[in-house]
């Protein structure tokens, strides 16, 4: 089977997912983010590596700050970009999915950046573009269903080696709706790229999805197991539809169970850092006093966001 | 209709319905068997069918197969030697009026291509609250009563369905999914899913619905098939009621003795198929059950237009093609497992013919003359402009498959030359 997001170089053509990338292709990504990290704090916030490009947003699902963090980011690589809210245009209208890529090629897109609410759709599209030949067409998936988010993976990764430098001793553990998270799945697949030595899924069994440990990680449903002597916790959102009762009994008793407080933090080491993709839902994953503490680094993972942005729009556009 | 009298020279025969797999002629009379082996007396063939080379079987029966556009699915069944199926009730509308059932059946016997035996609907619309009319259902030509992958969610209903199905000795059919085990699920409650962030269908919404069926079958008395078996434990509990002398009888699509949830690959909606593919594991457990007789085979047959599969995994139409691969992807399965082809071909010839009670599955003398004439090394490639059928879905598209059928007789016409 074809990795549908490497050329037959094995070079990064579309960003699908950050399983199956090779050390050396997440680790280019990062080393690029920082070089692109010092653009950001100059007078003059952009660099030509995209002048004349057209980067699509192309959002079949709501969210405003990942488009923004993306418009930002193609923004200072000079592209022209383009934002579709897709949910409210064509689809409503009967477009299908391809139907509007096709459309969206024809008006010279060079780069795609993807959401959408079903698991799989960007490899549809990029598999869409292989068949139709389209080499120079960019797919970049900025979320899909509870499949994957790699930037958001990749900007996870960015934010554990700023702060711990290396990857090899850590213990991360990733606490909360992992079963319909796809930040946590795409952070797992990165860290076992990476080589931490130990990663923990800490959540009730309705949250879990069925045969976890066989992506190389052990499951704690204790919150203390979970978190003792960890360098890493990474929590994650818990949306308000999955309290209704069918599998947790109420916002209340999650965070009793499972809710990162400054007590539970203490039972990390010292140093732990604590991050989350955001948005928060305070006083139901995370305690207040853990999200603003010293040891969080909530906001920075999104100044790091920008720079893996562009780093991975630049990789692909040079490919 | 005049039928000519027809030899058959020189094939290889293979009827696992009288236990034969050697060099034996047939000769054709009246649309039937007239000879095995040896030509009735007085018997002149009008033809001669030259099949050195070849082997000659009974024309398969598939247990399952949904035909949308009717001819060019009947087309597509004899091109794969199919010459007998039964049709699911799911069609649109749904076969739960008598009319509708007469008018398919006058539809295919008009078209003369593989017989058509209608399974009717278990309850109204399909939709699980009122009782088909069986009877008239029955009178019209249906051989069985289904769901198809509707659920009847009120078991009382489900009690009361088998209940007045055994009173008139009809069989029911069910596929086994509990329906809120089964809810929004789209693959194996599994690895692959849990990796690709698929929602699963876990393995308890089959075992549930089987002993479901199985309490109920067994308080009624009715006559039971379960279509499509999916899993190792669901095996496991036919088996047990088999041997507790239950009368069940089951099925396991071609396609679930091939593949497993690694199949999905990248999202590869050919790959999205119901039940779900499942674990390598319980694929060997589907082997073995259809190895040793527990199951028979179908081919699912379902064809699905480009539009329904070109979307992401969840959001495309399950199912896939299966008519012109039932027999190659069982000689595979055959030859992967070693077993003699009058075992394999008894999964799709007298197995499927008994458990739907039908006059097919063999070629003793006085059988109707219903031929599959294929080539057994002849290698093809699985290709969408290589399908008659108007459904190109497979996963095995770009596959290349051995065995390909030469001729296809019923009643000893013949109704599909390669």
């Amino acid at each position: 089977m074809r990795n549908p997001q490497l050329n037959a170089n094995g070079e990064l053509t579309h960003l699908l997912s950050i399983e199956g990338l090779p050390r050396e292709v997440i680790t280019h990504i990062l080393d690029t983010a920082s070089s692109f990290l010092k653009v950001s704090h100059r007078d003059v916030k952009k660099v030509p590596l995209l002048r004349g490009k057209s980067v699509f947003n192309v959002f079949f699902e709501n969210s405003t700050r990942t488009r923004t963090t993306f418009e930002i980011a193609a923004k200072r690589l000079s592209a022209d970009v383009i934002n579709l809210d897709v949910t409210r245009s064509s689809t409503a209208k009967g477009e299908t999915l391809l139907d509007t890529v096709d459309n969206l090629v024809a008006m010279h897109a060079d780069m795609f950046v993807v959401r959408h609410a079903a698991s799989g759709a960007p490899h549809l599209i990029a598999d869409h573009l292989h068949r139709l030949g389209r080499r120079d067409v960019h797919v970049v998936n900025a979320g899909d269903g509870r499949h994957a988010h790699p930037t958001q993976g990749l900007l996870d990764m960015y934010t554990i080696r700023h702060y711990k430098k290396d990857f090899n001793d850590l213990v991360v553990a990733v606490v909360g709706d992992i079963l319909h998270s796809r930040v946590a799945r795409s952070d797992l697949h990165a860290l076992t790229t990476l080589g931490a030595a130990e990663l923990r899924a800490v959540g009730p069994q309705t949250l879990l999805p069925t045969a976890i440990e066989k992506m190389g990680v052990r499951v704690c449903h204790d919150l203390r197991a979970g978190l003792r002597d960890c360098d890493v916790i990474i929590m994650l959102r818990l949306q308000n539809e999955r309290m209704n009762g069918a599998l947790l009994p109420s916002a209340r008793e999650y965070f009793s169970c499972y809710g990162l407080t400054p007590a539970m933090l203490a039972l990390a080491k010292p140093d732990a850092i604590v991050m989350h993709p955001g948005p928060m839902n305070r006083g139901v994953e995370i305690d207040s006093d853990v999200a603003d503490g010293p040891q969080a680094v909530i906001l920075p993972q999104v100044t790091f966001g920008i720079a893996v942005r562009m780093a991975v729009m630049g990789i692909l556009a040079g490919n | 209709m005049s039928y000519p009298l027809l030899h058959l020279r020189n094939a290889r025969l293979i009827d696992p319905s009288q236990g034969i797999d050697g060099r034996l002629d047939l000769f054709l009379a009246d649309g039937r068997v007239a000879g095995v082996g040896q030509a009735p007396a007085g018997f002149t063939a009008q033809r001669r069918i030259e099949a050195s080379g070849l082997i000659a079987c009974p024309g398969l029966v598939d247990l399952s197969a949904r035909l949308g556009g009717i001819e060019a699915e009947l087309q597509a069944a004899v091109a794969g030697g199919v010459t007998s199926l039964a049709c699911p009730p799911d069609s649109k509308p749904p076969l739960d009026e008598p009319g509708l059932v007469e008018r398919l059946v006058r539809r295919s016997d008009m078209l003369g291509l593989a017989r058509v035996y209608p399974i009717g609907a278990l309850t109204q619309e399909l939709a699980g609250r009122r009782l088909a009319e069986m009877n008239g259902l029955a009178r019209a030509g249906c051989i069985a009563f289904s769901q198809a992958k509707c659920p009847i969610i009120d078991t009382q209903l489900l009690l009361r369905a088998m209940q007045y199905a055994a009173t008139f000795g009809y069989a029911v059919r069910l596929r086994p999914q509990e329906h809120f085990l089964a809810r929004e699920g789209v693959a194996h409650d599994g690895e692959v899913a849990s990796r690709l962030g698929l929602t699963g269908i876990p393995v308890s919404a089959e075992t549930v619905a089987i002993s479901t069926a199985l309490q109920l079958a067994g308080e009624t008395g009715v006559r039971l098939h379960l279509s499509r078996l999916s899993s190792a434990a669901g095996v496991k509990l036919i088996r047990a009621a088999r041997r507790a002398g239950v009368p069940v009888s089951c099925d396991v699509a071609i396609h679930h003795l091939h593949l497993s949830e690694v199949d999905i690959g990248y999202f590869d909606s050919n790959a999205r198929l119901d039940p779900p593919l499942r674990s390598q594991n319980d694929r060997e457990a589907l082997r073995t059950a259809v190895g040793d007789g527990l199951a028979a085979i179908c081919s699912d047959h379902t064809p699905v237009d480009a539009d329904g599969k070109q979307l992401p995994f969840a959001e495309a139409t399950p199912g896939a093609t299966g008519l012109e691969l039932l027999l190659p992807l069982t000689l595979l399965w055959s030859e992967q497992t070693k077993l003699p082809l009058t075992v394999a071909l008894a999964r799709i010839t007298s197995d499927p013919a008994t458990i739907l009670g039908i006059d097919a599955g063999s070629l003793a003398v006085g059988c109707p003359a219903d031929i599959c004439l294929f080539d057994p090394d002849q290698l093809w490639q699985v290709t969408p402009g290589g399908l008659r059928s108007q459904g190109k879905n497979t996963p095995f598209l770009g596959r290349e498959i051995k065995g390909r059928v030469r001729m296809t007789l019923i009643g000893g016409r013949i109704v599909y030359e390669a």
